[in-house]
This record gives C-alpha cells, structure tokens and sequence, in this order.
C-alpha cells in the first residue's frame, strides 16, 4: 500500500522525464550510428567521419581548450575572492554574496551583450587603450577566442564564488585556530589545512563551470560567431541552419559523453580527495 | 572571524567586484544614450530607447510568450514536483535508487541536446504546435530545481506532525493541503522563483523549439542583435535587470537570500 502510494506520488514526473527526455535524446543517440557494413567503420562511420574532419576536431578541441581555460581562471579568481569574503563581518559577506547572486539571476544574453558593448571597435576597451596611448589603432577583440574566455569567465566567476563562500564557511573555524596555535602562519593555514578541505568543494566548482562552458551556446555565438565555433554554435548550425540532422546528433552525442565522463570521474575523485571521509 | 586579511588579497577581490559589476552598470548608462548607436557614456539623456521596446511588436509578442513559459512551466513543474519530492522524502525506502537520479537528468544532459531532441520528436515526429513544444521544453528544464528545492525544505520538515494528523482521522490528502504543505510554504515560494529566472533566461532549449511567430524573449535579443547594434538590447537589458532586483528583493523579505546562493 504505501509502496503504492509512493510510485503513484513520483509517476507524473517520473514519465514527463521518461517520455520527454529519456526517450528523445535515447533517439538521438540511436541516430548516431551507421548501418553495419557500410564504409571502414560499421556502425560508429558517423563519429569516424566526425573525427576525419579537421574543421570538426577543431571545434571539438577548441571548445576543450576554452572550457578549461574558463575553468582554471574562474577556480583561481574565485577561491582568492570566496576566501576574501568568507572572513569579512557578517554584514559585509551578506552584501557581497547579494553583488554575487545579483549577476547570476542576470540572464546570460545580457550578460555576454556587455561584453559586445566593450570589446568592440569602438568599444570602451579600445577607447582606454588608445587614450593611455598603448595603442595606436583599435584592436579587433570580438570574434576571437579571448573574447569568449572574459565573457565566459565573467559569466561563471559569480557561479564559483557562491560556491566556494559556501565550501570555505563550512571547513570547522577550531582546525584553523589549531594550525596557528601550533605556529602556522596565515599562509602555512591555507595551504596545510585550508585547501586540502576545499578539494571536494573546488572539484564541485570546477565540474559546474567546465560543464556550463562547454555546452555554453549565446556567448561563444556573440562573442566568437562563425569564425570561433564551439560545440554548441556548431550543434545549433548543424541542426538550424544546414539542416544536417544527422551530423548534429554525433555533435550532442559526443557533447553528452564529454558531460557525462567528466561528471562520473570527477565526482569520484571529489569522493577519494575528500579528507573529511573515514 | 578574527584573522586579518592580507591588502593584496582584498584589492583583488575589489578588482574581481568591479569586473562583475561594471559591465552591468554600463548597459545601464548606455541604455540611456540619445544616439542611435550604442555608446558609453551615453551622449544626451533619453528614454526613447525603453519606448522602443513597446513598439517593436516582435519584443511585445516575445515577452508575453517568455512569461507565459515561465508561469505555465514553473507551475506545471510544481504539480508534477512536489508529489515527486514528498515521495521521496516519505517513501524513500519502497522507491528505487535511480529515481532521484532520473529526476536530476534535465540539468545533467546539455541543454542544447535536450533541446534539439525535443525538436526531433515532440516538435517533427509527433507534430505538436510550437507553443506547446516550447512550454514542455520549460517545464522540463525546471522541473530538477523545484524537486530539489522542495526536497530539501522537506527534509526539514517533522513528518510526525502529519502522523499524528492521520491518526487523528484527517484523509492524508486532505492532512497533506492542510498540515504539510504550510509548513514547506517557503520552499515552495523559492522553487517557484527559481524555476521562474531559469526559464525567463533560457537560451539553449528556446533555441530549437521557436517556430515562425512564436519566440521567446532572449531568442528575440539574439535575433535583433544579428541585425541592429541600436541601445534597444540595453534598455530591455535594464528591464530585465530591474525585474532581477525585484524578484531579489522579494526574495530577501520573504525568505532571505541564502536560499537562493545555495
């Protein structure tokens, strides 16, 4: 009866994610593959194809490496700035954390149309550069990769600091008034007690950021365009533009796999790195 | 805490501050220009741009399209959500382990896969309207943020409470409206107002699903950016930035923001 009851409670979003989400992007997957047979590769030719094109790999790596880049440098900025704002008073850290969520609820058009604002030609950032005369013309900006790892980084530095402020602040304040009673000094602190326990915390950051950046579809399409596509502008153009369904699904399918692996290892490691677990 | 802070640190995180906020705070004065093109700082003070707004009947259409998502999809998301949570919470042990991870797929699988897969099925092969396609994208996309927002305000809540309803006579549904759900009021609230942003600022599922005359609003931004370069884009930005701060501020009056940051 009560088994009853729980499964009748959790069938409604049980089949709307069944239906709507299990089974669509199952029949996606299941288009990927190529009949047995046909051409070198059988049944995996559309993801062999994928791998032959030079335009196509460059995609992939390129989107690889402006995710990690997004990574590395919003887990820096925002490790130095949750550990600033975790030790501020408690009014102060209230009204940081709101100047962090406030960008956060900001949709991530408006957020990437800033930076088309500033880094244009005539841009706020040319404008600075010529007027303390390090340059002499404006630069081009948009449409490179640079582009698209500031606005990237800008977009999920708020993301991290939420993240870490929360990890930091639960790391028991009576371990690091051992550390310096024992004569460690702020930096020996952070270093020997203070990072170590922010390890599961920081894996979690870092999974956030590389996941949203590398399926990350309206900042690499303003900021980057055609000539810096990514996985999600090529999936978008594949799909919309060419027409090319089959070509679009090998691209989530392999977007899939790459969230997924790095999600499934990652969140294993959080697991063996964390030093709290006994 | 006590342990002082060394001024390069703090000088960083003032520099990280202005990085995040300064690009916000020049939308805001650039939406203000007189000019036609976009320029900061804005020459001439006007609001003939957030006029503009109004008479582009293509971001008219588009921002009653987005709020209809949002309040459909959201309220969609709850009914079919907070069964589902309460579910969890009340009848763990006779519910099977993969249940909560299915109910955090729409946020693990890539937005624009889910969102190219709907366009495949529910928009090509079964032939449902555009309008409908769009709102079943919403409501999927929210649905892991009210399960998890009510769980964890369930999770917190004395189910003996409720038992002691029960045997007192009161018909669990009944004991469920009247006893249970009060007391997860604030969780609700907060799952409804987060599902609401998530789906008013979705990008990567709309992508896919819009058809001929029917879009959403940030599908609208993108589409007008590709053609204009006009302070339009950052007068609907400080509309949309504006809506932000009220929802915040609602927010920190009814339940404090910490909710939201977790």
């Amino acid at each position: 009866m009560k088994r009853l009851a729980g499964w009748m409670l959790a069938t409604p979003a049980t089949l709307a994610i069944a239906l709507l989400l299990v089974i669509p992007v199952a029949g996606t997957i299941g288009m990927t593959f190529g009949t047995p047979g046909q051409g070198d590769w059988g049944i995996v030719q559309p993801y062999a194809d994928f791998f032959a094109s030079n335009f196509r790999r460059r995609v992939l790596w390129r989107t690889f490496e402006v995710a990690g880049y997004v990574t590395v440098i919003s887990l820096a900025a925002g490790l130095v700035t949750a550990y600033v704002v975790a030790r501020c008073p408690a009014w102060t850290k209230s009204v940081l954390v709101v100047l962090a969520v406030f960008p956060l609820l900001t949709g991530v058009i408006v957020r990437s149309f800033a930076w088309l604002v500033l880094l244009g030609r005539e841009g706020m950032v040319n404008q600075f550069l010529i007027w303390t005369g390090l340059i002499d013309g404006p630069l081009t900006m948009l449409y490179t990769p640079g582009a698209v790892i500031v606005a990237m980084v800008y977009i999920f530095v708020p993301l991290m600091v939420l993240v870490l402020v929360g990890v930091l602040e639960n790391i028991p304040e009576d371990l690091l008034q051992a550390s310096s009673s024992l004569g460690a000094g702020p930096v020996a602190s952070f270093f020997q007690v203070t990072l170590p326990l922010a390890v599961p915390g920081l894996i979690v950051g870092a999974v956030l950021v590389f996941t949203a950046s590398f399926t990350s579809y309206a900042t690499p399409a303003l900021l980057g365009g055609t000539r810096q596509m990514m996985m999600g502008t090529f999936l978008h153009q594949s799909a919309m533009v060419r027409f090319d369904w089959p070509g679009a699904a090998v691209v989530a399918a392999i977007m899939l796999a790459v969230i997924l692996a790095t999600v499934l290892v990652m969140t294993r490691l959080a697991k063996r790195l964390n030093p709290m677990a006994t | 805490m006590p342990t002082r802070i060394h001024p390069l640190l703090i000088a960083f995180t003032v520099v990280v501050y202005l990085f995040l906020l300064g690009p916000l705070i020049i939308i805001f004065g650039a939406s203000l220009s007189d000019t036609t093109y976009l320029t900061f700082p804005p020459q001439g003070l006007s609001l003939r741009w957030f006029e503009n707004i109004w008479e582009i009947s293509a971001f008219r259409r588009t921002i009653v399209t987005s709020l209809q998502m949002a309040f459909l999809g959201t309220l969609i998301a709850l009914i079919i959500g907070i069964p589902a949570a309460y579910a969890l919470n009340r009848h763990r042990v006779s519910l099977p382990a993969w249940l909560s991870t299915l109910f955090v797929l729409p946020i693990l699988v890539p937005e624009m896969v889910i969102g190219f897969s709907l366009l495949r099925s529910v928009t090509v092969q079964m032939g449902v309207p555009v309008w409908y396609a769009l709102l079943i994208g919403h409501t999927l996309l929210v649905i892991p943020y009210v399960i998890r927002v009510v769980s964890a305000s369930l999770a917190s809540f004395d189910f003996s409470v409720e038992e002691a309803a029960i045997s007192l006579g009161s018909h669990p549904a009944k004991t469920f409206f009247t006893i249970v759900l009060p007391n997860i009021r604030s969780g609700v609230i907060a799952a409804f107002i987060l599902s609401f942003i998530t789906s008013i600022n979705d990008v990567s599922v709309s992508l896919f699903l819009t058809g001929p005359g029917i879009s959403t609003l940030p599908i609208q931004l993108l589409a007008h950016m590709e053609q204009f370069f006009d302070p339009t884009i950052a007068s609907v930005s400080v509309v949309l930035m504006m809506l932000t701060i009220v929802v915040m501020i609602i927010v920190e009056r009814t339940l404090g923001l910490a909710v939201v940051a977790k």
